[in-house]
């Protein structure tokens, strides 16, 4: 009787150790990238922990030479820049995602579809760039704005980031509205206005918001929109639309290159902030979504 | 008043159809206009919209052209293989900025791009569903990690360790050649080219990610069923299945590399010099000399210069993204229409 060897040998040998060497490398290859990234969010924590305090949000920078102060400016200015933006991107983005789903015929929103990825493509210091062009150095006599770096001109680079995001996952959430309800909606004899309003908007509003929630965290980290047209301030909390305003990126990039040590450090409790609300309000927006999704395409 | 009286003197039942929409109850009736108006305003709004958003590319290029236009009478085509950046004698040159962006983006590419469809097959292969879940979750989240803090990073962490180990490691082996010459500081193109490979890992993976998982299940067992590795699967089934879309991706990837400004100005140390063969020496981007002289332009023909830069920049990320955009497209008929 003769033993029947279960060995792989000659090519199959060769075949599965390509296999192996294949998924070690391939193993090998994630746990590195992971690796890296983890290291990135790590050494934010690590740096951040020493330079975290209260004063940090209630004090405006130091005086030359002294230690201590804070970054109050920037998170007052963070959060008007992104009011400011929000104010803007989030209606004109729903009625593009509106006219996209309602009205338009499918030619045409695929068109719209393709530039507003466009839109989302442009680099952000272009968008800067842009915005720069178009409202700092012309003169616009209203609001104040014109002629100089203004928050009004820093929210709206903002919003022209936030555009193409907002009205991208407003139209794919709007989709996913079941087409028996505006169907039962016609059939009671409401018009098509209506229909959209009170019916097809609150059905997709979970996802509209959430959505608009994930440009937000975007838009709150961006720098590079920022440097032409909001980056010029001074050192305590203002609250002007018309004047420039300071905002947590845009401190991080100056104190990043400074050569003062407390600087530097109060650069990383800034992005140790800036990342926790990032991670969090985009975490949270993302599950929801995906409920929001869920829920719709359940009952469709 | 007169459809009031129309109103009164037709008993409304007797009425020939036609005429019966005329002697509906006013409320009817003026519910009916305010629909009409409702529903034409409506359109008229989103419409308004839908135009200004696709305007909005047409006006960014549109400006950024006016603004440029000073710069484009004086130095012509010529800036984009014109070598000097010299604000002292107002002569100003692309060549070195858009050498070193295609340098920092296609090395980025090289780096990332084996990485990311690497993750992409664990993730989607390898990985039992339980870690799957989280990991993705993981790298989906550091998409959104901002560029600044990246740049933060590359400034204070991995500059030092890129100029203590890696870089004196490359140059013993591959010291010979051109790329590696001269000393490691702590800022230069080859960490450039690491920090964007980290902000275009996350983009890329995650498409990758979903497209591998769009691969039918019975091709797969179709392909294990006939005595195939999981490698071969791999590279016999899976990965040209999805060929079109993981180009796609990448290229998106790439469109993000292209215009990165913050996190290659902390870290390529900006010089004006004209680009150099070594990665361990100092460079610039069309991006990062944008971001590094937003406060410093004084006379007028330097900034229309960096809005020249603007130009080219946006000339180069739009072809990118477009080129992605039909690859994507291509490769969904393609699909659709194969199954």
């Amino acid at each position: 009787m003769e033993a029947v060897s279960l060995r792989a040998d000659g090519r199959s040998k060769r075949r599965l150790r390509a296999n192996a060497l294949a998924t070690g490398a391939a193993v090998g290859a994630a746990v590195l990238a992971i690796g890296l990234l983890v290291v990135l969010v790590g050494s934010v924590l690590v740096k951040a922990f020493g330079a975290l305090s209260w004063n940090l949000f209630t004090k405006g920078p130091a005086v030359f030479g002294e230690t201590g102060g804070g970054i109050a400016p920037a998170f007052v200015g963070s959060i008007m820049l992104v009011a400011i933006a929000t104010a803007i991107a989030l209606p004109v983005g729903v009625m593009v995602a509106l006219y996209v789903s309602e009205f338009a015929p499918k030619r045409i929103g695929d068109q719209i579809k393709l530039w507003l990825d466009v839109l989302n493509g442009v680099p952000s210091i272009v968008v800067g760039l842009f915005v720069f062009a178009l409202v700092v150095s012309a003169h616009v006599p209203v609001l104040g704005i014109g002629h100089h770096q203004s928050a009004w001109a820093g929210g709206f680079a903002l919003a022209v980031i936030m555009l193409p995001l907002v009205a991208r996952t407003a139209m794919e959430v709007l989709v996913l509205v079941p087409d028996n309800l505006r169907e039962a909606s016609y059939a009671l004899g409401v018009s098509k206005w209506r229909t959209v309003l009170s019916v097809v908007l609150p059905t997709a509003i979970g996802g509209i918001v959430t959505g608009t929630t994930l440009a937000i965290a975007r838009a709150a980290g961006e720098t590079a929109p920022l440097l032409f047209v909001c980056s010029i301030f001074g050192q305590v909390v203002s609250t002007d639309p018309s004047q420039p305003v300071a905002s947590i990126p845009v401190v991080i990039f100056e104190y990043s290159e400074s050569p003062d040590h407390n600087l530097n450090a109060q650069a990383w409790a800034a992005a140790f902030v800036l990342i926790t609300f990032v991670l969090v309000t985009s975490l949270l927006a993302r599950i929801a979504l995906e409920r929001q999704r869920r829920k719709l395409s359940g009952g469709g | 008043v007169v459809k009031t009286l129309a109103l009164t003197e037709g008993g409304w039942k007797a009425q020939p159809v036609e005429a019966a929409s005329a002697t509906t109850p006013p409320l009817g009736r003026t519910r009916r206009r305010y629909d009409r108006i409702g529903d034409r305003a409506l359109l008229a709004i989103t419409g308004f919209a839908a135009l200004i958003a696709v305007l909005l590319i047409v006006a960014i290029a549109w400006k950024l052209i006016e603004g440029a236009w000073p710069a484009i009478n004086e130095f012509g085509l010529a800036f984009v293989w014109h070598d000097v950046w010299n604000p002292v004698t107002n002569v100003f040159g692309a060549k070195s900025f858009i050498i070193g962006t295609l340098v920092t983006s296609f090395g980025a590419l090289l780096l990332a791009a084996p990485l990311s469809i690497a993750i992409a097959l664990c993730l989607s292969e390898l990985a039992p569903p339980s870690i799957r879940g989280p990991v993705g979750a993981l790298i989906s989240m550091l998409a959104a990690v901002p560029s600044v803090v990246v740049g933060l990073w590359g400034i204070f962490v991995l500059g030092p360790f890129m100029r203590t180990t890696i870089e004196p490691f490359l140059q013993s082996i591959l010291g010979w050649t051109p790329f590696f010459t001269g000393t490691p500081q702590q800022a230069g193109v080859l960490i450039a080219i690491v920090v964007l490979a980290m902000m275009m890992i996350p983009i890329t993976s995650s498409i990758c990610q979903e497209l591998f998982v769009s691969v039918p299940k019975d091709v797969k067992e179709a392909s294990i069923g006939l005595g195939a590795t999981r490698w071969e699967t791999v590279r016999g089934v899976i990965v040209p299945y999805v060929k079109g879309g993981v180009v796609a991706a990448v290229t998106l990837g790439l469109g993000r590399a292209l215009g990165e400004a913050i996190a290659v100005t902390q870290v390529i140390g900006n010089s004006l010099q004209p680009f150099h063969f070594s990665l361990l020496s100092t460079g610039n981007t069309l991006a990062s000399q944008l971001a590094s002289n937003y406060q410093s332009a004084p006379t007028n023909i330097e900034v229309s210069s960096l809005v020249y830069l603007g130009v080219i920049l946006l000339v180069i990320t739009f072809v990118t993204n477009l080129t992605a955009q039909v690859i994507v497209h291509r490769f969904d008929r393609q699909r659709l229409g194969g199954r």
